[in-house]
C-alpha cells in the first residue's frame, strides 16, 4: 500500500515537474504574448496541481492536506483572473499596430 | 522519497527560473510579468515540495501566502497601465490607450 | 548534503545576477517587475535560511504590497522617464557612485567574515526566557515581551508615515477620499477576484496572527494580507476609500499604538517596569495588544498605498 502511494506520489511529481518545462519552454519559445500567456496558464495551473495530487499521499494529518489543496485553489483562482487581466493589456496595444506580425515572425528566430 | 521530493524541488525551481530569460528580453511588460507569474507558481510548488520533504508546516504556509498574493502584483501591473489619472483627467479610456502603447514601443529594440 | 549546497548556491547566483539586472535596467517598469520576482526568490532563500517568520514577511510584503506601491510609482513617472535618462549624471560622478556603493558592500561582508566563531547570539537567552511568556514562538516572544519597546515604536512610526503622505495633500482635496490607487477599466475578472479572495484572505490573515503566538506568523505578516485584500476591493471599485476626515477612521488608525502604550504604563504598577506584563498574563495581553495592532497597521498600510486625499472627480455626483 506503502509502495503504491509512493508511486502515484513519484508519477504525479514528475508528471507536474514536466508540465512547469514544458511551461517554461512555451514562455521562451512561442512568438507572441497570448501565446506564451497559454503557455504559462495551462502549465502553471496542471503543473501545480499534479505538485500537490503527488504530495497528499504523503502528508498525515488531514489538514495538512487540506491546505495543501487550499494553495492549490489559490492559484488556479489567482491565475484564471491574471490570465484575463493580462491578455486584455496584451491585446489591446496590438490591435492599433499593423507590424506587429512581422515584428514577432522576427523575434522567434533569436 | 525525501530526496526525490527535493530533487523534484530543485528541478522545479531551476526551471521556472531559467524562464526569467523572458524577463530580461521582453519584449513587452506583459511578457516580463509572465516570467514573474510563472516563477511565482514554480516558487509555490517548490515550497510545497520542499515542505513535506523536510515536514516543516510553516514553509506551506508561506506557499499558501504567495499563492494568496500571487494575482496582487499583476492586478498591480494591469491597473498602472490603465492607471486613468493622478492629473485629473475625467475619462480613462483616452488617457490610458497612448499612455500603454508608448510603454510597449520605448520597450521594443 | 553537497547536492542541497550546490542548488543553494545556485539560487544565490540567481537572486545576485537578478539584483544587478533589476539594478542595471532602465526601464522602470521592468525594474519593477524583476524586483517582484527578487521578492519571490528572496522569500525561498529565507525558508533556505530556516528564517520562515521572515519569508513570510518577504512574501506578503515583497511580492504584494510593494509590487502595487513601486508599479504605481513606475506609472507615475512615466511621462518624465524619457527626459530623467537624457540628463542623467556624467561619467565621473556615476563611477563614483559606483566605488562608493561597492566600498559599502564590501565593508559589510567584511563585518560578516569577521565575526567570531561561534557568533555572539543572545539565541540561548531568549529560549531560556520564553516560557514565562506563554507563547511558543520566539520571534513572538523577542518582539512583544524582551523587545517590546522596539515593537512599540515600529507600529507608532507607521502613524507618521501615513501623517507625511497625506500632508502632500492639495489644500482643496484636504479631508477627501485617497486618490492615489489605480481604477483600471472595469473588467469582470478583476471584480470576480476582488469579491472571491478576500474572504479568504481574510481568513489566512487572522489564522496567521492567532499562529503567530507559536508558529511562525504574527501581527504584521497578517496585517499586510488584510490591507492587501482590502486594497484589492478598493482596485476593483467595489467600496471607496473612506474620507481622512472621519474620526472613527483616526481613532481605528490609533487604537493599536494606545492599547500598546496603555498596557505599557500599567505594567509600571502592575509588573514594575513600562511594557512589562504582570505574572501569568503576559500571553493574554500580548493576543489583546496583537489583535488591536493587526486592525490599526492593516489599516494603515492600506491607506498608505491609497495615498493622500485628492479631489474626487470620478465619483464627483455621490459625495
Amino acid at each position: 500500500m506503502n509502495l503504491a502511494l509512493d508511486i502515484l506520489t513519484i508519477v504525479a511529481v514528475s508528471l507536474g515537474a514536466i508540465f512547469f518545462l514544458a511551461g517554461t519552454v512555451g514562455l521562451l519559445r512561442f512568438p507572441d504574448t497570448l501565446t506564451r500567456l497559454h503557455a504559462l496558464t495551462k502549465a502553471d495551473n496542471l503543473g501545480l496541481g499534479l505538485v500537490v495530487l503527488g504530495l497528499l499521499p504523503q502528508v498525515s494529518a488531514p489538514l495538512a492536506a487540506l491546505g495543501l489543496l487550499a494553495v492549490w485553489l489559490l492559484a488556479l483562482l489567482s491565475g484564471a483572473t491574471v490570465g484575463q487581466l493580462l491578455a486584455g493589456t496584451a491585446s489591446a496595444p496590438d490591435q492599433d499596430r499593423a507590424e506587429t506580425p512581422a515584428r514577432h515572425a522576427g523575434a522567434s528566430h533569436d | 522519497m525525501t530526496e526525490f521530493l527535493l530533487g523534484a524541488a530543485a528541478f522545479v525551481l531551476g526551471t521556472v527560473a531559467l524562464g526569467l530569460i523572458r524577463l530580461l528580453r521582453g519584449p513587452g511588460h506583459a511578457d516580463r510579468m509572465l516570467a514573474a507569474q510563472l516563477l511565482g507558481t514554480g516558487g509555490v510548488a517548490a515550497l510545497l515540495l520542499l515542505g513535506v520533504a523536510t515536514g516543516v508546516g510553516a514553509i506551506v504556509e508561506v506557499a499558501l501566502l504567495l499563492a494568496l498574493l500571487a494575482a496582487f502584483a499583476s492586478v498591480a501591473f494591469v491597473s498602472g497601465i490603465h492607471r486613468p489619472d493622478g492629473l485629473g483627467t475625467a475619462s480613462g479610456t483616452e488617457h490610458a490607450a497612448p499612455g500603454s502603447s508608448d510603454e510597449n514601443k520605448r520597450d521594443t529594440p | 548534503m553537497t547536492s542541497a549546497l550546490v542548488v543553494d548556491a545556485a539560487l544565490a547566483l540567481l537572486v545576485l545576477g537578478l539584483a544587478l539586472w533589476v539594478i542595471s535596467t532602465r526601464a522602470a517598469y521592468s525594474a519593477v517587475v524583476g524586483f517582484v520576482a527578487y521578492g519571490l526568490l528572496m522569500a525561498i532563500v529565507w525558508v533556505r535560511l530556516a528564517a520562515v517568520d521572515v519569508a513570510m514577511t518577504e512574501a506578503a510584503l515583497g511580492t504584494g504590497l510593494t509590487g502595487l506601491l513601486l508599479l504605481g510609482a513606475a506609472a507615475r513617472l512615466a511621462p518624465y522617464e524619457a527626459a530623467e535618462v537624457s540628463s542623467r549624471p556624467g561619467r565621473g560622478l556615476r563611477m563614483l557612485i559606483g566605488l562608493l556603493c561597492a566600498a559599502i558592500a564590501l565593508g559589510l561582508a567584511a563585518v560578516v567574515l569577521m565575526l567570531p566563531d561561534p557568533a555572539p547570539t543572545l539565541a540561548l537567552l531568549v529560549a531560556e526566557n520564553l516560557p514565562p511568556t506563554g507563547v511558543g514562538n520566539p520571534v513572538t516572544g523577542v518582539l512583544l515581551a524582551h523587545r517590546a519597546i522596539d515593537t512599540l515604536l515600529e507600529s507608532v512610526v507607521l502613524i507618521p508615515a501615513l501623517i507625511g503622505v497625506w500632508s502632500v495633500a492639495a489644500d482643496p482635496a484636504w479631508g477627501g477620499r485617497p486618490g492615489s490607487l489605480p481604477r483600471p477599466q472595469s473588467g469582470s475578472a478583476l471584480t470576480l477576484l476582488a469579491q472571491v479572495l478576500p474572504p479568504f484572505g481574510i481568513l489566512i490573515g487572522i489564522h496567521l496572527v492567532w499562529n503567530g503566538a507559536d508558529d511562525p506568523g504574527g501581527k504584521f505578516q497578517g496585517a499586510t494580507v488584510l490591507a492587501a485584500m482590502w486594497i484589492l476591493v478598493l482596485i476593483a471599485g467595489l467600496r471607496e476609500p473612506p474620507a481622512v476626515r472621519d474620526q472613527r477612521l483616526r481613532v481605528l488608525l490609533v487604537i493599536g499604538a494606545l492599547v500598546f502604550i496603555g498596557i505599557g504604563v500599567a505594567g509600571i504598577w502592575l509588573a514594575d517596569a513600562f511594557l512589562a506584563y504582570p505574572e501569568g498574563y503576559a500571553k493574554p495581553l500580548i493576543l489583546a495588544i496583537e489583535a488591536v495592532l493587526t486592525l490599526s497597521i492593516a489599516l494603515t498600510l492600506g491607506l498608505l498605498l491609497a495615498g493622500p486625499p485628492a479631489n474626487d472627480h470620478r465619483s464627483g455626483g455621490r459625495s
